[in-house]
């Protein structure tokens, strides 16, 4: 294996060295099925984006497909075809980066901020491979792309206000761009107190506080050849999780990367892109501030990574071809310390992520072939190999208190095949897909040793023994266009074997004071999932916009249960008014009942609900210089809800004014 | 490839070269790692006691010992030697549950012994030891007084069965728990007199570990303790889930499944009357 790891690093520095001459410059290859979400500040063309200081959650959120699973108001944890973080791959620029929180508090959307990125890209099921193993899709967010366009020094800062929680915002933001050099550095600060649900109902433990820090810097080594380096610091402290019995004291992380690149126009490889990483999480769970827990405890974590990866993309006749080798070394630890009531007891202490060490190596190829003016075909293929270790013997000990026979490491081989069909016309697109996949159990599924979940108030012990989970995925999507209506159907399948997930062990008492009792991490022999949007949209004028989304979602298992956290139907509707200096929103969003909801697996029934949002952006130019403003009304209405995807039935956010204002100089 | 066959030269050479550079004629100290206890000295020979921290504590007591003829300093080979520790009470004395005195096997000068001291008194005085050895056919013996300290937990209890007989139920293994499933190895004694206790063959002990610090939380995987007649003590898996103090609720029963003593953890009854305790 490390041999092979070796070979790969090899190729990576050959691919450097190859590269060396130097060609004219390539457009960037645009995939037409993935969802983007444009996220760069200080761009006032995306209608959605009525917030340019929101964080990365917020972003998120508006996008069709995702919903956001709230324990707080901060560190959201990003649903992509109603599966979560262990069934996608969450990657920051291609790069592999882990929580190192064992309770989800931590997804990794929380540790980059808007500052940072240039836009999100989310690919449903196997389309969103290219990265890692994943059944329900990924969620890549980029950073901005080299600026080597010599503007010179530009200046933003950027300054937001929300009343609800007395939310502040602060950014500042420095680039230089020259014609072989750049850097970009921007700093942006965040502070919260706990906010109102609907009616003024404070949500204690709902405060946070959170810097980030970036630099990016990139030298032209030729004119074809880039070397850029990317630093993200990102520091959260006094985090309150509401719908949890802790909070956070500390979230850190520190995610660096050295990339090189290479692009040219005449010959067969159009570009090829390398990159070494490392990233570091540190997450520290607190339960100080609350004054009533049964026993009070100390449960750090910690995750690094350090990974590769190299891609190129290459064009000869119909092929447009893209090939991805990467490779990831991951070190999971989380440990648990307990301070008993009677201080004659020593503390107790356990591992509950044992130090657990992933390796992996894979190779992604993906082929488009263009078989006429208005078809194309793609073909898809991802072969990995995947090893876990647990590295600490007490570790190993804990772990076959549950399963006697386990070894220290675990091997897996992955695999991933899709195809797409695209047909386009003008008025008229289309296509299909059909995809496999498989994915290896999270460390947590795996290793994880007590693991409480408030969601169903069990604790959860992880199964290294699990099988792959197995997803056959069938999607298509359709958009008409007849003058001023636009229609888009867009729907997805996934029947997925060995489905993981944990079932209730009586014979095992709980750890956690209170707990229900002890799931352990199992597979149903099968689950279905399916959803289906239809999105509508009607242009009035070249300014007046009216658009719409209405999904519906379904999630059982092969027991004959429904599925947790499959959302209930949901509608969006939104008038929107864009000139060139102003736009407008008025929003409509809500959800229907959740009847279908998962009592097995700790579900309630989650009212339906509805909520009204009022969004404004001015745009103003003083001489050269450009003030972006943007302000509105969320929850206009000050409703009191709460939907699926709130753990634990905690209220959002009730009526709240706000006010973004970003000033860029030139 | 060719690496690995210079490492393995390498190796060898320099196992070999260690192996040589042994003195074969230095003494060799059989009693390395371990703590004088006590001397029991008489006129002819010295006695000395050592475990490894140099006490003796309320429970199970590892105990080896050597004989030194006090004329000439020499530790002797071929010893008999019987003992009999006793607890000397108010109104009357008795003895504790003990093994006999070995030979160790492979050493020249050491024996060794266990004992279980069920109780103490508060200073740890009352217990007191006689030795009785014989060497090349003459008969010797000492006694003298010993200090047994107070063990932190419960790792020895003695009760009054259902049946009228008291026993004697000891703690001797896991000495260093782990997180993980442990070898419990438990003693169970019964005491004929006062001064005979010997080992409870074919009974059964069931097993119940919890954390009263965590809500009395249980662990899963356990076995029940039996009898294994090639060390005479009683065996079971014990899984700990974490660190901590944990107490191990016991019911015995008889050969017959009469239970003799203890009663099932419920919610109302957090702790059975038998228990051993264990913290690490």
């Amino acid at each position: 294996m490390k041999r092979f790891i070796l070979f790969c690093f090899s190729l990576l520095f050959y691919g450097i060295g190859f590269s060396q001459d130097g060609l004219p410059k390539v457009k960037k290859d645009t995939t037409k099925l993935k969802e983007v979400i444009v996220v760069a500040q200080r761009k006032l063309s995306n209608y959605r984006q009525e917030k340019t200081l929101s964080s990365i959650d917020a972003y998120l959120e508006k996008s069709n497909k995702i919903t956001m699973i709230k324990r707080g108001n901060y560190a959201w944890e990003p649903s992509l075809n109603n599966m979560v973080t262990d069934r996608l791959n969450v990657t920051i620029d291609g790069m592999q980066i882990f929580g190192a929180c064992t309770d989800k508090m931590d997804p990794i959307t929380s540790y980059v901020d808007v500052s940072n990125l240039e836009q999100v890209s989310i690919q449903s099921g196997q389309e969103g491979v290219e990265n890692g193993h994943c059944v329900g899709g990924s969620i890549d967010l980029q950073v901005s792309p080299s600026k080597f366009n010599d503007n010179g020094l530009k200046t933003s800062l950027d300054a937001g206000y929300e009343t609800n929680g007395n939310y502040r915002i602060t950014g500042l933001d420095f680039e230089y761009s020259g014609k072989k050099f750049y850097f970009d550095s921007d700093a942006i600060f965040r502070k919260s107190d706990n906010y109102d649900a609907g009616g003024a109902n404070e949500i204690l433990y709902s405060q946070f506080q959170k810097y980030n820090l970036s630099l990016q810097t990139g030298y032209k080594l030729s004119s074809g050849q880039t070397l850029e380096t990317n630093i993200i610091y990102d520091k959260a402290t006094d985090v309150g999780y509401p719908a949890l019995p802790m909070d956070v004291s500390l979230a850190e992380a520190l995610i660096t990367s050295i990339t090189h690149s290479y692009k040219s126009d005449s010959t067969t490889i159009k570009s090829l892109e390398s990159k070494l990483y490392f990233n570091t999480i540190t997450h520290i769970m607190d339960d100080s501030k609350r004054p009533d827990v049964p026993i009070r405890m100390d449960m750090p974590g910690w995750s690094d990574t350090y990974g590769f990866y190299s891609k190129a993309t290459l064009r000869e006749n119909k092929h447009n071809l893209l090939l991805n080798l990467n490779g990831y070394y991951n070190r999971s630890l989380a440990e648990m310390t307990m301070y008993p009531n009677d201080p004659n007891q020593p503390d107790m202490f356990m591992y509950t992520w044992p130090d657990i060490r992933t390796l992996y190596t894979g190779l992604y190829v993906k082929d488009n072939i263009e078989l006429n003016k208005r078809e194309s075909v793609s073909a898809s293929v991802r072969l990995g190999y995947h090893q876990n270790k647990i590295a600490k013997q007490t570790g190993l000990e804990s772990l076959q208190i549950f399963h006697p026979d386990i070894k220290d490491t675990k091997s897996r081989v992955l695999m991933s095949f899709s195809g797409n069909y695209t047909f386009a016309k003008e008025s008229y697109n289309a296509s299909f897909g059909i995809g496999y996949g498989e994915r290896a159990p999270s460390v947590s599924e795996g290793y994880g040793f007590f693991l409480f979940n408030s969601f169903d108030n069990y604790d959860y012990i992880g199964n290294p023994n699990l099988k792959n989970e197995k997803a056959i995925e069938l999607n298509a999507k359709t958009n008409f266009k007849f003058k001023k209506l636009k229609l888009g159907l867009e729907s997805s399948f996934f029947y997925l074997s060995n489905y993981i997930i944990g079932e209730i062990d009586a014979s095992v008492s709980s750890m956690t004071i209170g707990a229900n009792g002890v799931r352990l991490y199992t597979a149903l022999d099968n689950a279905s999932i399916f959803d289906i949007y239809l999105n509508t949209g009607f242009e009035f004028s070249d300014k007046v916009v009216f658009n719409s989304s209405i999904g519906y979602n379904y999630g059982k298992g092969s027991n004959d249960q429904n599925l947790p956290l499959i959302s209930p139907f949901s509608y969006l509707a939104e008038v929107s008014y864009n000139a060139q200096k102003f736009n407008a929103a008025l929003q409509l969003e809500g959800n229907g009942n959740q009847s279908k909801y998962s009592s097995f697996y700790g579900e309630n029934e989650t009212p339906a609900y509805a909520i009204l949002n009022l969004n404004l952006g001015n745009i103003f130019y003083i001489n050269s210089n450009k003030l972006v403003v943007k302000y509105g009304i969320e929850n206009i209405l000050d409703t009191k809800y709460s939907t699926y995807a709130d753990w634990n039935n905690i209220y959002r956010q009730g009526r709240n004014f706000y006010i973004n204002t970003s000033f860029v100089i030139f | 490839m060719k690496l690995k066959y210079i490492f393995q030269i390498l190796f060898i050479s320099v196992l070999t070269l260690s192996c040589s550079t042994d003195d074969e004629d230095a003494p060799i100290n059989e009693i390395e790692n371990l703590v004088k206890i006590q001397d029991f000295v008489n006129n002819n020979h010295t006695i000395e006691l050592y475990n490894e921290t140099g006490t003796f504590k309320t429970g199970y007591n590892k105990v080896t010992l050597r004989v030194k003829n006090n004329a000439d300093g020499e530790f002797i080979e071929n010893a008999n030697i019987s003992w009999m520790p006793v607890m000397q009470m108010p109104s009357m004395q008795h003895s504790c549950p003990k093994s006999a005195i070995t030979k160790i096997s492979g050493k020249s000068t050491l024996y060794e012994a266990n004992v279980l001291y069920q109780m103490t008194n508060q200073d740890g005085s009352g217990w007191s030891i006689t030795f009785e050895y014989n060497i090349n056919g003459t008969d010797y013996n000492v006694t003298d007084t010993i200090t047994v300290t107070q063990s932190e937990h419960q790792n020895i209890t003695s009760f009054m069965g259902s049946d009228n007989v008291r026993y004697i139920v000891a703690l001797i293994a896991p000495k260093e728990p782990i997180i993980g499933i442990n070898d419990l190895m438990v003693g169970l004694y019964k005491m004929e007199n006062m001064m005979s206790f010997p080992e409870v063959i074919d009974y059964s002990i069931m097993l119940d570990p919890r954390m009263p610090g965590m809500g009395n939380h249980s662990s899963p995987n356990n076995t029940d303790l039996s009898y294994d007649n090639s060390d005479k003590m009683y065996h079971a898996d014990l899984s700990l889930t974490m660190t901590g103090y944990w107490v191990l609720n016991l019911k015995l029963m008889n050969n017959t499944d009469t239970l003799l003593k203890g009663e099932d953890v419920t919610e109302q009854n957090e702790r059975s009357s038998l228990y051993l305790e264990l913290e690490f």
